[in-house]
């Protein structure tokens, strides 16, 4: 099927460049005249995930594939990795730094909210090898 | 009310985006944490926020957000006004506590 295919590399040691590709996705949606609404579950569920990378994985690269009714945003990176998923997706837990805090982050709710404002989430990650996301946003 | 009453009431200064203060807004929230923001703000216009970093305008801009204030006097490097500048986002800077800004706004009409 005909798709619009977008990739970014994701910085991981500027914390200040983190939500690039998820603004650049925003505006790509909205040029493609995508509801105000599901433009912004996209842009709050990626850019939580972009800063994931940022703050837990050194970065890494998010591939977008965008279709008529909806988007499929893979977060790939080469992190430590998740040990156990389940407890990672748990509201206000985190193993964020108290500088990461500092910065507004860290208060454990980013997985939560990419599930919250997707159809369909999928987390994989091997410890020591790195960790895919993959979120299905439905317009 | 428009940001320019935001502006009056919090007796705050214009970092930038001074052609968009007759904006009407209607809604604000109060924040330090911004997975919060991400996770619980609906469609409130005004973030009022104690922090400075360039992830405060990022969260704005991904929730559509219209203005940002920084409380406690606190105002940001030239690079986060000219992020805001880009996403068109008004920037105020007001001596006032995240408390007592934001009991100001909500007295005033402003919902949460
Ligand atoms: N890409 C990733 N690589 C490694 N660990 C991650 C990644 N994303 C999330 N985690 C782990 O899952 C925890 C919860 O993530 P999240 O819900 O986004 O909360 P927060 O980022 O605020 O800590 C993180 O503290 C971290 O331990
Ligand atoms: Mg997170």
């Amino acid at each position: 099927m005909e798709c619009i295919r977008l990739a970014y590399d994701v910085d991981g040691e500027n914390f200040s460049s983190a939500g690039n590709a998820s603004e650049s996705v925003k505006r790509t949606l909205k040029q493609l005249g995508v509801s105000p609404a599901s433009v912004r579950r996209v842009a709050i569920a990626m850019y939580e995930g972009e800063i994931n990378m940022v703050i837990h994985a050194h970065g890494g690269r998010a591939e977008v594939e965008i279709y008529p009714d909806y988007i499929d945003i893979y977060l790939k990176d080469h992190g430590p990795g998740i040990a156990d998923i389940d407890l990672a997706m748990k509201a206000g837990w985190s193993t964020a730094s108290e500088n990461i805090r500092s910065l507004g982050f860290g208060a454990g709710m980013g997985l939560p909210n990419m599930k919250n404002y997707s159809d369909e989430m999928k987390v994989d990650s091997t410890v020591g090898v790195g960790t895919t996301v993959f979120l299905r946003v439905r317009f | 009310m428009t940001i320019r009453e935001v502006v009056k009431l919090l007796d705050a200064e214009i970092l930038c985006g001074e052609d968009r203060l007759d904006t009407e807004i209607h809604t604000a929230c109060g924040s330090d944490m911004m997975s919060d923001v991400l996770a619980y703000v609906k469609d409130q216009s005004v973030l009022l926020t104690g922090l400075l970093n360039p992830q405060v305008v990022r969260t704005a801009e991904m929730m559509d957000m219209l203005c940002i204030v920084f409380v406690r006097g606190k105002k940001p490097d030239a690079a986060v006004i000219e992020l805001a500048k880009e996403k068109g986002i008004v920037l105020l800077s007001t001596d006032k506590r995240l408390f007592v800004a934001c009991g100001i706004l909500y007295t005033n009409g402003l919902g949460g």
